[in-house]
């Protein structure tokens, strides 16, 4: 590849303005076959070579939404399978992977690092951490992906430990610890770089661990500042704990899904999970901030520029684990810099990012646990919706109406995109639990409202009314949903969409599908034989346009025949 | 009850009894009388009888015997015994009947085999029976005889679909996405489907089975429970 540029270089005669600009492009092509380094400025800018995948959300402001259109409404039922990479592992396969300049960088579950040929699937290398036995992450034994900065990638690990990898030969370049598995911290978020730093957050939520955000210095690991995610005694928002108690020490408000960055304001904003013990608020009154937030932090130190809290006290395990996607919009016939966010919880957001002002919350599926919002964007519990000893029926049930499942914005449909589960509750039971450092903190549990294995491989007993995963696509100037696709079972999947109107995503079902994003009509569909647990992505090469999603224990890459 | 502490709701009970089966039902069988002297599926403990005393037992095992401490959480051990108390109370009287005699009813008279299947013999249409005894409790398969439509299993439940063409198919449904369908048919062919394709598809609302309450004697419905009760598989 690289001599070929070469060789048309060499032969080109350059001529006029034309002929510059058309060296200029060549040199472009060259450099970029030639796998330039990933600047901070190219991650800035990398909506301008959608040809990649830079980040775990496509770009900083994650809105999952790339401007390529070579696969169109017209042509898309013209996809074919191009390669599969089949893990070597039967973890949940959850991470989106990065695309530089012709190479894939995916984690196959728990943590090892693959570099493939993003036109092949073969593979370069492969970088194998094996965590430590003590390590104990809730719900998985996950990864969702790496970043990337200069010729590093970079991985968080269940076992609490950022690693810095040789992007060209796999080989560490430094490893750090940064909590203790053993209390119950573990790391499955890809990381996310910003200047010269790597900022990642822990999860933990369900032991009662103390959560926080870190940035760490990219050439050396070493810490440039922490966030914790529960504040200590002096500093604000302490007071939303119970005084004369150590309940903010282990209060969880874990941190498990990256965060997006907006670089004109300097911020970067990431969602906190749920206060510990999940399910029981006896023993932490108080709002509990900032669990169930999103949190706006300078880049540079690390302080607190504003804050929201979607679900004060919360008690039904409402993670505020969302990507936080932003958007350039008109508001009320001005334009606005806001945050899109669908929360577990149930509401539709829309918050000024400057500022973190509320500007509106609506429900996107069936809630019963808050009534409305105040002025100030606080929501309105309805009386006696709290889990007890019997089970309390809470729409949402516990998965959330919506959970860490990658939504959408096309700035070209102007619509907000999110992976559903509509019609959902769970029996919420509380219990009295001792907080005992390194074992699981719950306090009570949800119970499923519909007979076990009604969600399983095998769907035959769901009822017509009962669950159902759908997309849902919602204006963001109010709220109301445009559409919707619904599928029988409920869906893990995340979301894409790309510049040609077209919105990719798969669900529990086992099928990858394409659907016009203007209306939601299916208009193309593969079986992928697993669940799709991930974010799809699109990336081109050599003048081909892909798109990859992971599926099963699987990873797939389709692109038009030719 | 004398001694129950705790209000339980329906789905309490209904939850409690997935659990007790996932968990207990192995040991104790499933109307709980199958370990000597601890007859818990009609209240009888040996290990104390209010409900703090059963979820301790559930928690902590009993040194000693089969019954070792469990990892069941507190309020899933106390649905456990929500079940146990409702099933005390639902135990009701059964009268005796000859299994072999059963036996005889179900090939002949009853033809149960017309949609039934045990150990190998029968029509595959309804649910497979070989292992009845070991999952259900006597009440409710005399239940299922007398008043099929009181509680259908949604895994047995009936699917009736239209093609686009006009042919009518009634099957069980076995699985489903949101573009297909899966079903075993009358004919015992296993068939799949895209909606698509289909005009429409739903449940039947009953079951497909008959009343045996007005085909049966009282003493051969309790004959036929016996066998049923009888089977436990290979």
């Amino acid at each position: 590849m690289i001599f070929s540029h070469a060789s048309v270089l060499t032969r080109q005669p350059v001529h006029g303005a034309r002929s510059i600009k058309r060296a200029l492009f060549l040199i472009v092509l060259v450099a970029a076959s030639l796998q330039a380094q990933v600047s901070s400025d190219r991650l800035l800018k990398s909506n301008q070579e959608p040809q990649n995948w830079l980040t775990y959300s496509g770009h900083y402001n994650a809105q999952r939404y790339s401007t390529l259109n070579q696969i169109t409404p017209e042509n898309v039922k013209n996809l074919e399978q191009q390669w599969i990479f089949q893990a070597r592992s039967l973890e949940k396969f959850e991470a989106t992977p990065l695309v530089v300049d012709g190479i894939m960088y995916t984690v196959q579950a728990p943590n090892d690092v693959v570099a493939l040929d993003a036109a092949t699937g073969r593979i370069f290398w492969t970088y194998s951490w094996t965590p430590e036995a003590a390590s104990r992450p809730c719900c998985g034994r996950v990864n969702r992906g790496v970043a990337v900065l200069g010729d590093t990638l970079f991985m968080a690990t269940i076992d609490a430990r950022l690693i810095a990898i040789d992007a060209k030969n796999g080989r560490p370049l430094w490893n750090i610890q940064i909590a203790a598995p053993e209390k119950g911290y573990a790391m499955t978020l890809a990381p996310l770089v910003m200047k010269d730093k790597v900022i990642v957050g822990t999860a933990g939520g369900e032991y009662g661990i103390r959560g926080f955000i870190a940035a760490y210095d990219v050439k050396t690991g070493k810490e440039a500042w922490k966030f914790y995610t529960i504040p200590g005694p002096g500093e604000p928002g302490h007071e939303t704990w119970p005084a004369n108690s150590n309940a903010w020490e282990h209060g969880g408000a874990s941190v498990w899904v990256t965060g997006s960055y907006d670089p004109a304001l300097n911020l970067t904003y990431w969602g906190i999970g749920n206060p510990g013990p999940d399910w029981n608020g006896d023993p932490r009154p108080g709002d509990n901030l900032y669990s169930c937030s999103v949190v706006a932090l300078d880049v540079d130190t690390g302080k607190l520029k504003w804050y929201y809290q979607f679900s004060p006290h919360d008690e039904f395990d409402y993670d505020a684990t969302q990507v936080p996607v932003l958007a350039d919009i008109q508001w009320q016939g001005s334009p606005r810099k806001v945050m899109l966010w669908a929360n577990r919880n149930g509401f539709f957001y829309v918050l000024d990012r400057a500022t973190g002002q509320f500007l509106l919350g609506k429900p996107f599926v069936e809630v019963n646990w808050a009534s409305g919002f105040d002025a100030k964007g606080r929501p309105q519990r309805v009386p006696g919706m709290t889990p007890n000893n019997q089970g309390t029926l809470i729409l949402p049930g516990n998965q959330g109406g919506t959970n860490w499942y990658n939504p959408s914005y096309s700035p070209r449909t102007g619509l907000f995109y999110i992976p559903t589960w509509a019609n959902y509750s769970s029996l919420y039971v509380k219990q009295e639990q001792e907080f005992v450092e390194g074992r699981t903190y719950g306090g009570g549990g949800p119970r499923n409202t519909v007979p076990p294995g009604v969600r399983t491989t095998v769907n035959n007993f769901a009822k017509e009314d009962e669950w159902y995963g759908a997309i849902r696509a919602l204006d963001p100037h109010t709220g109301e949903m445009k559409w919707q696709f619904k599928m029988t079972d409920v869906t893990d999947a995340g979301i894409l969409t790309t510049g040609s109107n077209l919105l990719f995503s798969g669900g529990r079902e086992g099928y990858f599908y394409a659907l016009d994003a203007r209306d939601g009509k299916l208009l193309w569909k593969a079986n992928v034989g697993g669940r799709v647990i991930s974010g799809p992505m699109t990336f081109s090469l050599n003048g081909r346009q892909y798109v990859a999603v992971a599926a099963g224990n699987s990873l797939f890459t389709f692109a038009l025949k030719q | 009850m004398v001694f129950a502490q705790h209000e339980f709701t329906p789905a309490d009970i209904e939850a409690g009894r997935q659990l007790y089966t996932n968990t207990c039902l192995r040991c104790h069988g499933p109307d709980g009388d199958l370990i000597k002297d601890a007859d818990i599926g009609h209240g009888k403990f040996r290990r104390g009888s209010t409900d703090d005393d059963l979820v301790r037992v559930i928690r902590n095992g009993i040194e000693g015997t089969p019954m070792t401490s469990s990892n069941i959480t507190e309020p899933n051990a106390l649905i456990i015994v929500a079940y146990l108390r409702s099933m005390a109370t639902a135990a009701g009287t059964i009268a005796s009947g000859d299994a072999a005699r059963g036996k005889t009813i179900f090939e002949g008279k009853g033809t149960c085999t017309s949609c039934h299947r045990v150990l190998g013999s029968g029509s595959r249409i309804g649910p497979d029976l070989s292992q009845i005894g070991g999952a259900r409790r006597v009440v409710e398969l005399q239940r299922s005889l007398v008043d099929p439509d009181a509680e259908i299993v949604p895994a047995n439940r009936m699917l009736k679909l239209v093609t686009r063409d006009g042919a009518t198919v009634t099957g069980r449904l076995l699985n489903q996405d949101a573009f297909t369908l899966q079903l075993l048919d009358s004919k015992e062919q296993l068939r799949s489907f895209s909606k698509s394709n289909l005009r429409e598809f739903s449940f039947v609302a009953n079951s497909a089975m008959p009343s045996y309450k007005d085909k049966l004697s009282s003493q051969e419905l309790a004959d036929l429970v016996s066998y049923l009760a009888s089977l436990k598989g290979f």
